[in-house]
Formats: structure tokens, sequence, C-alpha cells
């Protein structure tokens, strides 16, 4: 029963087993930790719709890979998987073949996307006003654009069948899943959840974000004196989530643990932040409280930084305000300068990094950034570096005013 | 474990705003009246059943955030303060933090289509007015916004199902203590393509619009909500018939049942909203001690199964 739930007794210890990667940088943790250790950037003009009216042509895009990896689909429910679902499932393959899991009856999937397949809905309504009499595919669009439907062909593919949750809280949707997957683990709710983000890039996001002049014709800046705007990409993270002892019973790999999440609401606007980052703070404040650590103890964090004027002044007067004294020690990063702003697939991916980060030890730099904007007064970091770090923050904020935030600690 | 309470329901449909004109249709049990839609490039017009304008502008209208707001966004916030009722003002003064929790299937789907026709059109042109409200989570935040709610609030995408997995969120919020109170709620739009698309599966189902809201508090009413199932996917190897099966195995049978079709049949198919409504009328049954028990079970239109009990309490 979903309620009354199982007892769920003292908090336990939920930690990372599998991550899955793909990103612009490529596919997989090894292309994409090779190349945010080296800030390498992946934007590139945009091939997969007509910008030639847009402002910003440029975008992160995905080369996605010709064969889909392996899965329990069948050739004809594998031939229909677009954009988003199949990044969805080269993420899940590899976070799944490192977990160790097999299939079992009740495995929860916790998801966050913004748009799910939103190209077959565009898709559907050109062909809806150009052939209104033709039928034929659109019933399939109708069930693929659908964002359960993402969520359901992962069970299929890896033959389970759980409870699918997608959280749709724009650009905190994937912090805000692994934050709940984390809870239900932490709680007793479940023992194991599949959790993650995902988004592909389609027309309809790239002329939204551009018609708002929120896109930089550039690639973007985050935290940069003169940054114009975000760009665009597109991608997907997915975690594995079990407990540390489960974990260690089965001499499973663990990746780092979770141990905090915070999520606050920010009331000021529908598509800009409290001046003074009040909802950030109050996030960032609540994951490190569960987390039981003092930003001097935070040694990295992967901001939201998305590079518009509005969100990165924010975001550094929360983290200004949240550290106090500590901010200048503190080292800030954010990776949306690499593969840009992956919408609801970016808290995932941020999280993927940030375990990245606790595993290999190093921190991802902003390498485009040229005059940081004085408002940041932590380190940001714009050259590759090697580094201790024991905790990192993700902070992910989205239009609607939902904020997030989760802390990773390394796990030896 | 906590026991969590129904302090209250709201309701906006094609009977009217209101919990009353729901539950008056759904006792009366006459299939509500339906309208014409135009749907581009058919002569005939697609069958919908609209939400009626309400008897007096809601004030709520006049708030910044909803000056120029999608349907779903005004049904959702005007089923929430109906539900909430008195808490508004303690909420408003940050005296009781509120979770939100919004069940979507199709969203702002008419700003969506809307927007994307002016993409089609000339992307250069295309409204920046327009573009943040088809976010998924826009009515769950102007519902925020309204009511100055700076604690958890998501939005949930998935089939009617989803309205009752949200339930049990909110009872795991109450339950974590991350909230004192929390609205659950479902809600959908009308637009000619969602009528569109349902005729392509189900050539005899009206598209409705509207919201349904559940007040949640952990503090004693006359209402409790005893149960939410589990969530069974209809995944591979588990049709519809198994999920619902194994639905009705985890709900006590003594409850009465508020079937779904019944309420197809009189207001028509609003995924999440119908869900919600199920619930709404549930909760109504109790309160008005025409049964001690109330089951709803939910089959989606492609994703779960659930099920969910209310009880008379207290």
């Amino acid at each position: 029963m979903l309620f009354p739930p199982k007892k769920s007794g003292q908090p336990r210890r939920v930690v990372v087993t599998g991550a899955g990667i793909i990103t612009a940088l490529g596919n997989g943790w090894r292309a994409n930790a090779d190349g945010f250790r080296a800030g390498r950037t992946a934007f590139r003009p945009v091939t997969l719709f007509d910008v030639s009216r847009q402002r910003a042509r440029i975008a992160a895009e995905i080369d996605l890979p010709a064969d889909l990896p392996a899965s329990r689909l069948a050739p004809n429910q594998a031939k229909r998987l677009a954009r988003a679902s199949k990044m969805l499932l080269h993420a899940a393959h590899e976070a799944w073949t490192q977990s160790g899991w097999t299939a079992e009856d009740r495995l929860p999937v916790v998801l966050g996307t913004t748009s799910g397949e939103m190209t077959l809905g565009e898709t559907y309504l050109r062909h809806a006003l150009a052939s209104p009499s033709d039928f034929r595919l659109q019933p399939s669009r109708v069930e693929h654009y659908q964002v359960q439907r993402q969520g359901l062909d992962l069970c299929n593919a890896f033959g389970f069948s759980g409870a699918v949750l997608h959280v749709s809280n724009a650009c905190a949707s994937g912090a805000n899943a692994i934050g709940h997957a984390f809870e239900m683990v932490r709680h007793g709710r479940a023992d194991r959840v599949l959790t993650g983000g995902y988004d592909g890039l389609s027309q309809l996001t790239f002329a939204g974000f551009d018609s708002l002049q929120a896109l930089s014709p550039n690639p973007c800046r985050p935290f940069d004196a003169r940054r114009d705007g975000l760009s665009l990409g597109e991608g997907a993270g997915i975690l594995t989530l079990e407990t540390l002892d489960a974990a260690k019973q089965r001499g499973a790999t663990i990746l780092g643990e979770i141990v905090g999440y915070g999520a606050a609401t920010d009331v000021h606007h529908l598509t800009q932040p409290h001046p003074e980052g009040d909802a950030a703070l109050a996030s960032m404040n609540a994951a490190c409280a569960m987390a039981k650590v003092q930003p001097s103890q935070v040694d990295y964090i992967n901001a939201h930084g998305t590079a518009t004027p509005q969100n990165d002044a924010t975001e550094a007067a929360a983290i200004n305000r949240w550290a106090g004294d500590d901010a200048p020690e503190i080292s800030v990063s954010s990776t949306k300068a690499s593969i840009g702003h992956l919408l609801g697939a970016a808290g995932a991916v941020e999280a993927v990094v940030c375990l990245m980060t606790l595993r290999e030890q190093f921190l991802p730099p902003e390498t485009s950034v040229g005059d940081v904007d004085p408002v940041a007064r932590f380190q940001l970091v714009r050259r590759p570096v090697d580094k201790k770090i024991e905790v990192a923050l993700s902070n992910s904020f989205g239009f609607g005013g939902a904020n997030a935030s989760l802390v990773f600690r390394r796990h030896l | 474990m906590s026991r969590i309470f129904v302090h209250g329901s709201g309701a906006v449909s094609p009977a009217g705003w209101g919990v009353d004109q729901l539950c008056d249709a759904w006792r009366k049990n006459v299939p509500l009246p339906s309208q014409d839609l135009a749907r581009p490039g058919w002569e005939k017009p697609v069958r919908v059943r609209n939400v009626p304008a309400p008897t007096q502008r809601p004030a709520f209208l006049a708030h910044p955030r909803l000056r120029r707001s999608t349907a779903i966004a005004q049904y959702t916030v005007g089923a929430a303060l109906e539900a909430i009722g008195d808490d508004a003002a303690k909420i408003q003064a940050g005296e009781l933090r509120l979770g939100v929790i919004v069940g979507v299937l199709s969203g702002a789907v008419n700003y969506t289509r809307r927007f994307f026709e002016e993409v089609m059109r000339d992307p250069a042109t295309a409204s920046p007015l327009i573009f943040p409200e088809t976010v998924f989570n826009s009515s769950a935040s102007h519902l925020g916004a309204f009511l100055g709610a700076k604690a958890a609030n998501y939005t949930l995408v998935g089939d009617d199902g989803t309205v009752l997995q949200g339930l049990a969120l909110a009872a795991e919020w109450l339950e974590d203590g991350r909230v004192d109170a929390c609205v659950v709620l479902g809600a959908e739009e009308n637009d000619w393509i969602i009528s569109d698309a349902l005729h392509l599966f189900h050539r005899r189902v009206i598209h409705t619009a509207g919201a349904g809201a559940i007040y949640l508090k952990p503090e004693s009413s006359g209402v409790e909500l005893a149960a939410v199932t589990d969530s069974f996917s209809l995944t591979q190897g588990q049709d519809r018939r198994a999920a619902l099966a194994k639905v009705m195995a985890q709900l006590p049978s003594d409850g009465d049942p508020v079937p779904a079709d019944r309420l197809r049949e009189i207001c028509g198919q609003a995924f999440t909203a119908s869900a919600a409504w199920q619930c709404v009328i549930a909760g109504d049954l109790v309160r008005r001690k025409e049964a001690a028990a109330a089951n709803v079970t939910v089959i989606g239109a492609n994703q779960q199964a659930i099920g969910a009990r209310f009880v008379k309490s207290g």
C-alpha cells in the first residue's frame, strides 16, 4: 500500500550504486567525466529543426548512437521510441548495468522531465492541421508523446513493473525526482528506486526561451560579468538508489551517498527568481540541515547557473548569504557552460556530475568565462583542477519558483 | 503512522463551480449537456463539455499572476480555494505550511497548442507571454503564489491515477513534517487537439475540463483517508484487468464504490480531474453519512491502476 506505508523507523542511509549519463559531451560516465574535467564545450548550430528565424541558433545537441542498448523491448517497441526516450534508455542502461540489479516486480521509477517527447506532440499538431482526416500514425504519436509512456518503456526495457511517478517542476524536475526517490528509500517506503531526469531539444522549448530573449546567441557563460543568456542542451541522467546496508551486503560499488535534499517554492514571479534568492537559500539550508553539513564542509557546488543575468545574480546572492564568511573558500561552477541547460534533465545530469567529482576528485571548470561577475564572492572554477572533495551540493531552480538542492557525500 | 484526514474538497466541473454542483449531478445521474467545439479541417465540430462560467467572477482573477492565466490554472485555483476554505488566511499569514500537489495529464494544452501554432507561423514573433504558461507546473505555481505558499509544491504528470499517487505523496509530506496541510488536485482543460486525440482511442467519449481538490491535514475531521493502494503499472505482463484485480485485492470490499464510468457518462472524461472528482464524491458520501466508507478505483488511460478509500471518522 502507498498509504498507510510500511513503518519507516529511523531514517536509512541512501547510496548510489549506478549512474548513467548522456549529454552532448558523449554517452556514458567516461566520456562525460573526461569532458567535464577538461571543461570542454559541446555547442554547435542546431540541426534538429529550423532556427533561421531565431535570435539564438546554437545548442548542445547529442549525436545519438545508431543502436539502442540491449533491452527486453521488442523490435517494434524499440522502433517507436523517439529522441528523448532513446536518451533515457541509454542513461538507464548504463545505470542499470552498473548497479547489478536484476528485474523485480515492485521497483519504483521516479523521473523528472519538462516536456517528455514534445517533438511527437509537435508532429501530431502539424499533421492534424495539415491532414485532418489522415489518422495514420497519430495514435502512436499520442501514446508516445505522453510522459508516463517513457517511464513505462523503461520498465519494459529492463523487465520490471513498479509504480512510475513523473515530477514536472520545470528545470528543478530532475532534482526533485531524485530528492523524492531519496526520501522513499530513506524512510523505508522503498528499498530501491530507479530515478533521474531527461529532456530532448524541441522546437517549442527552443522558440519559447528565444521568445523570452533568455537564449544567448553564443555559448553560455554562467557567472561571467558579461553573460547574456542561456544555451539549451539535451540529455538524461539516471541513478539507482538503495540503502547503504543493502549495497554493502551484496558488495555493490558505491558511487556516493545522498545525504540531503531540500525544496522550496519561490512565489515572486512565474519566470523570475526573487532578487535575494530567498527560496534558493531555503532549499540549500534545508538540504544541508538534513545532511548535517555546514557551508564550510561543502567542497563543491554545482550551481544552477543558467547564465541569464537574473538567475546567476540571484543564485550568487543566495550562495553568499548561505555561506557567509565561508563563501570565498567554496568552489562553484555551472556545468551548463559545457552542455547547456538540460531543463528537466539538468538536476539529474548535474547529480551525476557531482558523483563524478566525488569519485574522481576534480572540479569541472567553466573555461568560457572571462571576467567573473563581482557578485560571485565564491571561487568560480575556470580551469581544470584536481581537488579533494568530500561533500558536493547541486542546485536546481525552475520556472514557477521550483527550487531544489541535493547534497552528496563521498563514500570510501 | 499518523492518520490523515480530509478537511475540505473543491470542484470545478461541467456541473459548475463547487462541490455541491458536482455532487448534485452525480446524484441525478443524468449526462450534462455538451457543446460544440470547432476542429480545424473538419466540417463537423467535436463535442465537449465545457465548464460553465462562474455565477460571480472569482476574486482571485484580480491577482497579478492570474490575469492572463490559462483555464486550467483558474480551475486549479478555484477548486483549491474551495477545499482550503478559511485556512487560506492562515497560509497567507505564514501560520500554516501548505504543500501543493497538482496532477495533470495534458496540462495547459490550449496555450501550448496556440504557442506552437505561433512558432509554426514564425518563431521570431511567438508570444513570450504565452510560453511560460505552457509549462506543466504553471498552475501549481500560480496557486502557490496566490496563497504565498512557500513549502513543497510538486506537479505530477501522468494518467488519471496520478491524483491518487498525489494523495499518498501528501500523506508522506504530512508524516515527515514537511508541511502542516496539503492540497491535492487533478486538473485538465479543453482544447480541440485533446478531443482529436481522444477521438482516436474512444470515439464516444466526450472530453471535459475542470479540477478537483482534496485538502488533507493530520488533525481529525469527519472523513479519513484510510488507504491508497499501490500503483500497478500497465507494463508488459500486467494488463488492465490484472492491474485492477490487484487494486481490488488491496481495498476492503465494504466501501461504496464511486465508479469512474458512471462519472464519465455524467461529466465526460477529464483524466486527472475525473479521478479527483471521484475522490471528492467519495468524501462527500462519507461526510454526509450516506456511506460509512467509499472506495475509489481508477484504471487510468495508459499508465496504472490504483485505488483509495475514504472512511467516516470521529
